[in-house]
């Protein structure tokens, strides 16, 4: 429904690189999915490599019964097609012998099982046959198809077709979010008078919501283009709002839940001013340290163009670069029209060339992965490490304050330290 | 297909990556898909380098396969030249790349390159970490090894030898290459090359000018100083100097073939540590020992020998290495366990009920849930265990480090007695937990092994919760095994103490 003109964010140059990727592939994605799904298994089919991804990302969680593991394909797997599916076949059944508890089992593909073709939406269907009260979904996370969160956007996506449908009237969530936030959210739609509201994903199987024409659906997150496209297809039409992150984000995107489901405006701003307000107590220290302080963030989740409009109009900070491993730019058209003039946007890396410029930049604050974030402190960079802001509860007005926290503390940690 | 949670080694690709970051001077340039640069950040976090891997990675997506990719992998090649360039470079494919068949070694002999390029050949569906580790380092001395290079005379000067193995990423390797470099200067012997770790592709062509070899790491060094042996006729020392006796075994052999006086030797402290009086309640601990061969094997005999536990369980995940655990498990008079799935190690930690383990990162994680004191001794390691602290794990050193963080997470001689006398003391209480796994710790008590067979009368099984946590399991065990022999099907409080009476040693 947006007829805002998009203009300005259509026109800001793109710098669009290929080149080496310091970026993780889609089965990262399976780390906060499988604490979010508690009844869902993700199985990788797929490389010794593929585990050994996992495991470096979970830390020490793998360590907590997780709900994933690796199918890893060997030598003779890959003599012939039809031994692999029925090895497949095998493993899923080992596996739910010995997980009574799970309800969905989601076969993820990987790089070697996409090159070497094997079929795992046709698995999927056949052991969602054969599992009675299993219920086998199929999705990609291979690093040549998908960058980091592009994980849960395909996880959702495999998701949305075997959605009930549903024609009544009601407001979709879209997006993991930590439990606590999305709590948070419940109560202030309810306050609002926004009655009916679902998320996706939920919790556990048996709570997964319906979907139809009726559907109003917002994303919560900015890395989900294939889920919306499959929304869509269901009849399901997005609201158009800012990521809500920060106070300003946040109060627009309840406002534009608010004006999608009619309430009234003064009762909906007359709710959000006091959450707004304290939002922006929170955000007051942050902003006096993070005030005029340059900002160049390299790709990695997505979240960089709404995290750079935050960090710009709410803390005051000077962004440089915002590189983004893929920019879907109608989810983010009004993101990208709030952020300053001259900011260099960036999709795709190459990132020798991208360390170039932040060396000739000379950034007070770069946001990047791990495998970089120690190597720019060795140079003299103060780095902020993306991955944490995946994982961290960030979103909303009471985690606006965090948010600007979890940037504010290298500078400060810059200063503290006297060795 | 082999189900996996957790692996001990990543793939082979990683191992080579281990080894050309452990090196100056050469770049790595990977044929790999976007994602595979994950493996940078074990390096940049876990070993807390300054510097980024050298590694290039194609980073191929799908809209590139196709001959796309070898194009892209030589377009990767040639500006990775321009920009590090590299004395050496080497040249190979992660497992995906594997499947789709370009030929990094044709590819970058087209584009000659002005730098020798080592291509490696790394099996990703059948071989591991340390096999690429091994091999990568075998290729590099293969093709820089200058066979012309000799030992000068040895008149007027001291001995030489090169320390072969050490890598990037390896368990206390920045230590030990320091303990065992200070140990051969006592003895009058020079380093002349340390190899991969810091070594130059220049300084690799230099390799035959030692007088031998000291093996330190055989799953890195082995292939490379084999063909060494063959190929220089240069003598390999293969005794890895890990606890006292070992490292005295190592200065009476590296005496003998560089013809030098084993000088008196710097003993470590653990000799009198051990026979202190608080020791003695180290005596008979079970200890269950699981890690590389290497490691494992050193520290079955530290346990044994210099410590006076019981080694109760012996294994390593090396297959490689099944030989040399095999004939180490037999002198413990153990069936050894080769494996690389660790609920295979946790059940036979369960079986074994061992008062300590000696493990891994993942033995730590099993010993934790089991509720049993731990300490590593072998990679895979987490952060903690690249320490800022000097931490050798050779030489005599080392013997003292062992000591310390094998003893440090038991209950002590003293502390034990105390917890006997106070044991319904509220601090002492089980509720409280072992005071190393903190507060929070699950309240996890290990699965008797044998409780369906035999019943427990109440008040027999009230006893059993006095004694503390940490022997209860021992006490449990014992007592339905001396039931079971005697077809006691109800075990009372006489049959707890029949029992104790029984094993009292």
């Amino acid at each position: 429904m947006s007829t805002r003109p998009l203009d300005r964010a259509d026109c800001r140059p793109v710098l669009r690189e290929r080149g080496q990727r310091e970026v993780f592939c889609g089965l990262t994605g399976i780390i906060w999915l499988h604490r979010k799904l508690q009844d869902a298994f993700f199985l990788v089919v797929g490389s010794r490599t593929c585990a050994h991804l996992l495991q470096s990302a979970a830390g020490v969680m793998i360590f907590a019964e997780p709900r994933f593991g690796t199918a890893i394909i060997e030598e003779r797997d890959l003599a012939g097609m039809a031994d692999a599916q029925e090895e497949l076949d095998r493993v899923v059944s080992e596996l739910l012998a010995r997980r009574g508890d799970i309800r969905q089992l989601f076969l993820v593909g990987s790089c070697p099982s996409e090159v070497i073709k094997l079929d795992l939406a046709k698995a999927a269907a056949r052991l969602d046959a054969r599992h009675s009260g299993v219920r086998v979904l199929s999705y990609s996370g291979s690093g040549i198809e998908t960058t980091f969160t592009e994980g849960e956007d395909a996880c959702l996506a495999a998701l949305v077709p075997t959605l009930p449908r549903d024609e009544a009237a009601q407001l979709l969530v879209v997006g993991t979010l930590p439990d606590i936030v999305e709590d948070q959210f419940s109560r202030l739609f309810a306050t609002l008078g926004i009655d009916r509201v679902r998320w996706l994903p939920a919790r556990r199987a048996a709570e997964l919501p319906g979907v139809g024409p009726g559907t109003r659906y917002l994303l919560a997150q900015p890395f989900l283009g294939e889920t919306a496209r499959a929304l869509e297809d269901r009849g399901a039409v997005r609201i158009d709002a800012l990521f809500p992150l920060g106070a300003e984000g946040s109060t627009d995107w309840f406002l534009a839940a608010a004006r999608a489901f009619g309430v009234d405006e003064l009762h909906a701003r007359g709710v959000l001013a006091p959450h707004r307000e304290r939002a922006k107590r929170a955000l007051a220290g942050a902003a006096e340290r993070l005030a005029g302080k340059t900002l160049f963030l390299l790709p990695d989740s997505q979240l960089e163009v709404p995290l750079a409009r935050f960090l710009a109009t709410e803390l005051g900070m000077a962004p440089i670069e915002v590189g983004t491993p893929f920019l879907h730019r109608r989810h983010l058209a009004r993101e990208l029209e709030l952020l300053p003039e001259g900011v260099q946007l960036s999709e795709g890396q190459d990132v020798e060339r991208q360390l170039d410029r932040v060396r000739a930049t000379r950034p007070d604050l770069t946001v990047c992965g791990l495998g970089l974030a120690n190597p720019l402190e060795a140079e003299g960079f103060t780095t902020k490490w993306a991955i944490e802001l995946v994982f961290s509860p960030i979103h909303g007005f009471d985690q606006a304050g965090d948010l600007a926290e979890l940037f504010a503390r290298p500078l400060r940690r810059r200063e503290v330290l006297r060795v | 297909m082999q189900l996996t949670v957790w692996t001990y080694e990543g793939p082979p690709h990683v191992g080579a990556m281990r080894i050309a970051t452990a090196m100056e001077g050469v770049h790595y340039v990977l044929h790999a898909p976007q994602g595979d640069t994950y493996a940078d950040l074990l390096f940049t976090m876990i070993e807390r380098s300054r510097r980024r891997p050298p590694v290039t990675y194609t980073t191929f997506q799908a809209r590139d396969l196709g001959k796309d990719t070898a194009e892209l992998f030589q377009q990767a090649a040639r500006d990775a030249h321009a920009r590090f360039a590299p004395q050496a470079m080497l040249v190979g494919s992660s497992c995906t790349a594997e499947l789709i068949q370009d030929d990094p070694a044709g590819l970058t002999s087209a584009l000659s390159l002005p730098c020798p390029v080592i291509p490696l050949e790394l099996p990703s569906y059948t071989r591991k970490e340390n096999w690429g580790a091994g091999e990568t380092f075998y290729q590099i001395v293969r093709h820089l090894a200058d066979k012309s290079v000799t030992p000068p005379p040895r008149e007027g000067r001291r001995p030489r030898a090169n320390l072969l193995g050490p890598t990037a990423l390896g368990f206390r390797h920045r230590d030990d290459v320091i303990e065992v470099t200070k140990l051969l200067d006592r003895l009058g012997i020079d380093v002349h090359l340390v190899a991969p770790r810091g070594a130059t592709p220049a300084e690799i062509a230099t390799i035959g000018a030692a007088d031998f070899n000291i093996l330190l790491y055989p799953e890195i060094g082995d292939t490379a100083a084999r063909w060494l042996e063959r190929s220089f006729g240069l003598k390999t020392l293969r005794t890895v100097p890990i606890g006292e006796g070992a490292t005295r075994d190592f200065i009476a052999e590296v005496a003998a073939i560089a013809g030098v006086d084993p000088a008196p030797a710097l003993p470590s402290n653990l000799p009198w540590w051990s026979r202190s009086v608080d020791s003695t309640y180290l005596t008979g601990k079970r200890v269950f020992i699981f890690g590389d061969a290497t490691h494992a094997i050193a520290a079955a005999r530290v346990a044994r020998d210099e410590l006076g536990f019981e080694v109760v369980g012996l294994g390593c995940y090396n297959r490689e290495f099944a030989r040399e655990i095999k004939a180490a498990a037999r002198e413990h008079g153990l069936t050894p366990l080769v494996t690389d799935d660790y609920l295979a190690v946790e059940r036979a930690i369960q079986e074994a009920q061992p008062e300590l383990v000696l493990g891994t990162q993942m033995e730590r994680h099993i010993a934790k849930r089991l509720r049993i004191p731990c300490a590593v001794i072998s990679a895979p390691v987490h952060v903690q265990d690249f320490p800022a602290r000097y931490s050798p794990q050779m030489g005599f050193e080392g013997a003292n480090v062992l000591f310390d963080s094998w003893v440090h997470p038991l209950v002590m001689g003293l502390e034990e007695h105390l917890l006997t006398m106070f044991r319904d003391d509220f601090e002492f209480s089980d509720e409280a937990g072992a005071s190393h796994l903190g507060a929070h710790a699950a309240p996890a008590e290990p699965a008797p092994a044998v409780a369906e067979a035999t019943h427990w009368a109440p008040e027999a099984e009230q006893e059993l919760r006095k004694i503390p946590f940490f022997v209860r399991g021992k006490a449990r065990r014992n007592t339905e095994a001396f039931a079971a022999e005697r077809g006691i099907a109800h075990i009372t409080l006489d049959t707890l103490y029949e029992a104790k009476a029984h094993y009292a040693r």
